[in-house]
């Protein structure tokens, strides 16, 4: 008999192994719609950064001659109630967005995951103030904490970029906290030392790979998130402003000429809407292809 | 282990269930799973049977489909069961035919004690659940019939206990409930599906007690699915030894112990510790890991861990089980003269 | 039981204070004080005033203390039910909030309960069905609601039904108990665009949530005892699923207060949203003050009543 004593009987199925890397495109890449957004959002980008050469005229200079035109091969989408161009002003709102959405997103990343880190590390107290000022933070509907300090701050890009991070921290620092925690619990029962000796580094270290996942989908649902918020704030009449072009305060200049010119109110909006649309899809694409339970064995 | 008991003997009893040719296919994205892949056996009123394999040979998923529990994305494709001289596979999966016979004729029992109860409902419910459904009892009459239940599988205070939820149980009282629930309404058959592996050594045996008198209280058969040889050594009269969706060696507990003829029942024997033989064998592993079941070649399975393989073995494809010697002792092996010394 | 509640409420009412500290501090963080910005207002509109004049207003708000004074002062007031005086109405907040607050809750407690109810209806039958048709349609619709502007709704409803049709009003708001049937065509619109995104949200978590309930081991012994699949479905998944749907219903609360802020603005409803807007550019800070206030308490008190439903519906937490 054979006294090969490779391995005993393991209790796991072997699957084939399918590169990771590979395995995750494919995955992701499975849904058309995934597919979709992720071109949609290429789009936005690309139109946001060559903006000047896309846009057919200048979005900000007023030109009474031609006021409330319907659309025509000279302006693509009319002119507003100050004669500008519509197309063009879509396409620098692109630049907006993407400012809000991206700069929004960024900071209130970092400082979120930051606090998180910290209150699931020091624990306690520290765990304890950070996360009830979490709970009261969202205890403000988006809008109107973002309302407050837009208030307070002023309008202005700047101002809108800093008030929506401050109300969108909060669920970056429930995730880290969560996954610092879980983290804590591991190491605690394998290693069985005082949590103390564990350095600060080594607990992010552990902490990223586990984390990474949630956060790369909550980051893809808030960037979308972000630019609603900011549409809406735009909207009221806090926010981007005119001339500056935004696609909220687009559409709420529209409203007088709903019945007429309907399409003053819906470029602007359905615009908002596919790319919040377009990152959603690709955030459900991430969660979907990221997720462990489709690794590999049956 | 000690030596099979007496009542290992053959006693004429009525044939309970047949399972015929059952074949049960899982769909994934790296291709087709067999899982089972044609198996075949019965179980008689009142018998203990073993079915015995490695972890992903089939044999939960056998029984499961048995049972018409398969869910996506695995299907039944082939085969009959039959029960009470019907062929189960023809009825629907939630058919009223398929929710008559579970729970009530055949039931079964599961390996998580952890997560096989409900949390959000107390122990009573899910104890008269069966009780109001197939026995037509009233809440009082279930109610106090799930108190003796939970009396019968030994939890002190039943009564009391109705009310309390599974997460106020420890693991061992979680299964000894689920055995109260498997035996409740009397069935002609429990399946139980590697039911003492999550337990600890101590309440494995203890559990293992109780359930055997429990299904002999009620006079049902018992399908024993499990890795652990020694629970099947020590209570079944018939064993099934699986490998890889196909059953591999057949027959009576003592014919397998006993005179093994399948390389893989050889090779299990020998990596298990034994009382009657002398101290100091080391014990053997069975070399290599277990097949990946995607889409798999038509050579036997056990091929590449075969410590006894030939020619014929690597060229042609798995043979049919073949009878050996004693009362239904079949084994599927082109090596078996060289495994019969 | 009784322990985790009254832990819970004791949290609240730490959250409560933050929220109160919040509200207050953030608009003291604006340069000048309140009088000298209104005053600044004022001297645009023609309206001079003198020094003296100016800080016997001062005076009169209370702004000539410490800022924690003030701040003591205020929650004070806030327990006697004072909210202090609106800059710009010259009324009671509290007066003006019980004019404004009815209407906005009206119309939000319609379109929440719409939401839960429609969401966890749909969310589940989506699940039950997974892929079939309703599957499709269900999914397809909650990916719109999630991404659709509240206002782009509005535009919608009120293009086709109110320009168009001409079959709903569009502006202004009457509460049901003063006229009825006016109240609700007016109300029929702004509660949708309302209802639209928290009953997306709603309907994805909740099949999201029975698919992972469906393949959980109970389930399946459920099935093993031969149980129909209604009572499976009702009794074994339904309070199983529930739980994480639960949580939504406070973050849906926000969404609705939130979308009120632009709902009432297009569609010209005297509520709560409006009046912060207002105040914001009037820079009313007290009312501001007071309507933010009241509404994070609201938010606040009703997570605190989910998180302590929790345990009805996972007897595990009562436990803890």
């Amino acid at each position: 008999m054979n006294e090969n004593l490779t391995t005993p009987a393991v209790e796991t199925i072997s699957a084939p192994r399918v590169s990771e890397w590979r395995r995750f495109l494919r995955v992701f890449f499975q849904r058309k719609l995934v597919i979709v957004g992720v071109a949609v959002i290429l789009i936005w980008v690309l139109m946001a950064i060559f903006a000047p050469l896309i846009a057919t005229h200048d979005p900000f200079t007023n030109n009474m001659k031609e006021v409330l035109q319907p659309p025509s091969s000279q302006h693509l989408i009319g002119t507003d109630n100050l004669g500008r161009d519509v197309f063009s002003r879509l396409v620098y709102g692109a630049r907006t967005a993407l400012y809000v959405g991206f700069g929004t997103v960024i900071v209130s990343a970092i400082i979120g995951m930051i606090l998180g880190l910290l209150a699931g590390y020091l624990g306690g107290v520290v765990n304890a103030i950070i996360m009830r000022v979490m709970d009261a933070l969202m205890g403000f509907p988006m809008l109107i904490l973002a309302l407050l300090l837009a208030a307070v701050l002023g309008g202005g890009l700047q101002n809108v970029i800093i008030a929506l991070a401050i109300a969108t921290i909060p669920g970056y620092t429930r995730l880290m906290c969560a996954e610092t925690l879980s983290v804590r619990e591991n190491e605690y029962v394998m290693a069985q030392r005082a949590i103390g000796s564990k350095s600060f580094r080594t607990m992010v270290r552990h902490v990223f790979p586990n984390a990474f996942q949630p956060l790369l989908v909550l980051i893809t649902t808030m960037i979308g998130n972000v630019i609603l918020a900011e549409a809406g704030l735009s909207f009221i009449g806090i926010g981007i402003q005119p001339p500056g072009a935004a696609w909220g305060s687009m559409a709420s200049a529209g409203i007088r000429d709903l019945g007429t010119l309907p399409w003053l109110c819906f470029a602007p909006s359905l615009a908002i809407a596919v790319v919040v649309f377009a990152f959603n899809m690709v955030g459900d694409g991430l969660r979907d292809a990221l997720d462990p339970k489709l690794r590999g064995t049956l | 282990m000690t030596a099979p008991p007496a009542v290992c003997e053959m006693r004429p009893a009525a044939e309970l269930l047949r399972v015929d040719n059952l074949q049960t296919e899982f769909r994934v994205e790296e291709g087709v799973v067999r899982a089972v892949n044609g198996v075949s056996y019965t179980v008689d009123e009142r018998e203990i049977v073993g079915i015995v394999g490695e972890s992903g040979c089939g044999k939960s998923v056998s029984q499961l489909s048995v049972m018409q529990l398969v869910r996506r994305p695995g299907r039944i494709v082939g085969g009959e069961v039959w029960f009470e001289g019907d062929n189960l596979l023809k009825y629907r999966a939630n058919g009223s035919e398929m929710r008559e016979i579970r729970g009530a004729k055949i039931s079964m029992i599961f390996q998580e004690p952890m997560t096989s109860l409900n949390p959000v409902l107390t122990i009573g419910r899910q104890l008269t659940e069966s009780l109001e459904l197939h026995l037509g009892m009233t809440k009082k009459e279930a109610r106090a019939r799930a108190a003796e239940l939970l009396d019968s599988v030994g939890i002190p205070g039943a009564e009391g206990r109705l009310d309390d939820y599974p997460h106020q149980f420890s693991g061992g009282m979680r299964q000894r409930v689920m055995i109260a629930i498997g035996v409740a309404c009397q069935p002609k058959m429990v399946i139980a599906d590697e039911p003492t592996t999550a337990l600890d050594c101590t309440t494995q045996a203890q559990l293992l007690e109780l359930m055997l008198s429990s299904i002999e209280g009620c006079q049902g058969a018992l399908v024993l699915v499990t890795h652990n040889l020694g629970v099947v050594a020590r209570y079944a009269h018939r064993i099934y030894i699986m490998y890889a969706g196909r059953i591999v060696e057949q027959g009576l507990c003592r014919d397998i112990f006993y005179r093994p003829r399948h390389p893989y029942t050889i090779g299990l024997l020998k990596s298990v510790p034994r009382l009657d033989e002398e101290r100091g064998r080391r014990l053997v592993p069975i070399a290599g890991t277990p097949p990946n079941l995607i889409d798999l070649p038509p050579t036997c399975a056990f091929l590449p861990r075969c410590p006894v393989a030939g020619e014929r073995c690597r060229l042609e494809p798995w043979p049919d089980l073949e009878p050996i010697d004693g009362e239904g002792h079949m084994a599927r092996c082109y090596m078996m003269e060289a495994t019969g010394e | 039981m009784t322990t985790y509640i009254i832990r819970r409420v004791l949290w609240g009412i730490v959250v409560l204070f933050i929220v109160s500290l919040i509200v207050f501090f953030s608009l003291r963080l604006i340069p000048g004080d309140p009088v000298t910005i209104w005053a600044g207002q004022q001297a645009g509109s023609g309206g001079g005033m003198s020094e003296e004049m100016l800080d016997q207003l001062r005076v009169k708000y209370g702004l000539d203390k410490p800022v924690p004074i003030q701040y003591l002062n205020w929650v004070k007031g806030i327990f006697q039910g004072d909210l202090g005086e609106s800059i710009r109405y010259k009324d009671d907040v509290g007066e003006i909030l019980k004019q404004r607050l009815p209407v906005t809750l009206v119309l939000g407690l319609v379109a929440t309960v719409i939401s839960t109810v429609l969401g966890i209806f749909f969310g589940l039958l989506a699940a039950i069905r997974r892929g079939k048709w309703i599957d499709t349609l269900v999914t397809v619709l909650s990916y719109i609601g999630l991404c659709i502007p509240v206002f782009l709704a509005a535009f919608i409803l009120m293009y086709v039904f109110a320009l168009k049709l001409g079959w709903l009003p569009f502006i202004g708001y009457e509460l049901p108990w003063n006229d009825f049937g006016k109240s609700l065509k007016q109300g029929v619109m702004p509660i949708i665009c309302l209802a639209v995104t928290p009953l997306a949200v709603t309907a994805r978590q909740m099949r999201s949530s029975v698919l992972e309930v469906n393949n959980m081991d109970y389930v399946r012994t459920a099935w093993s005892k031969g149980l129909r699949e209604r009572v499976v479905v009702t009794r074994h998944v339904l309070k199983n699923s529930l739980i994480p749907v639960i949580t939504l219903l406070g973050i849906s609360i926000g969404i609705i207060f939130g979308g009120s802020v632009i709902v009432e603005q297009v569609f010209n409803i005297p509520g709560m949203g409006r009046m912060l807007v207002d105040g914001i550019f009037q820079r009313d800070y007290v009312i501001i003050q007071g309507g933010t206030l009241v509404i994070a308490f609201m938010i606040v008190v009703v997570n605190l009543i989910v998180d302590i439903s929790y345990g009805w519906f996972d007897p595990r937490i009562r436990y803890e």
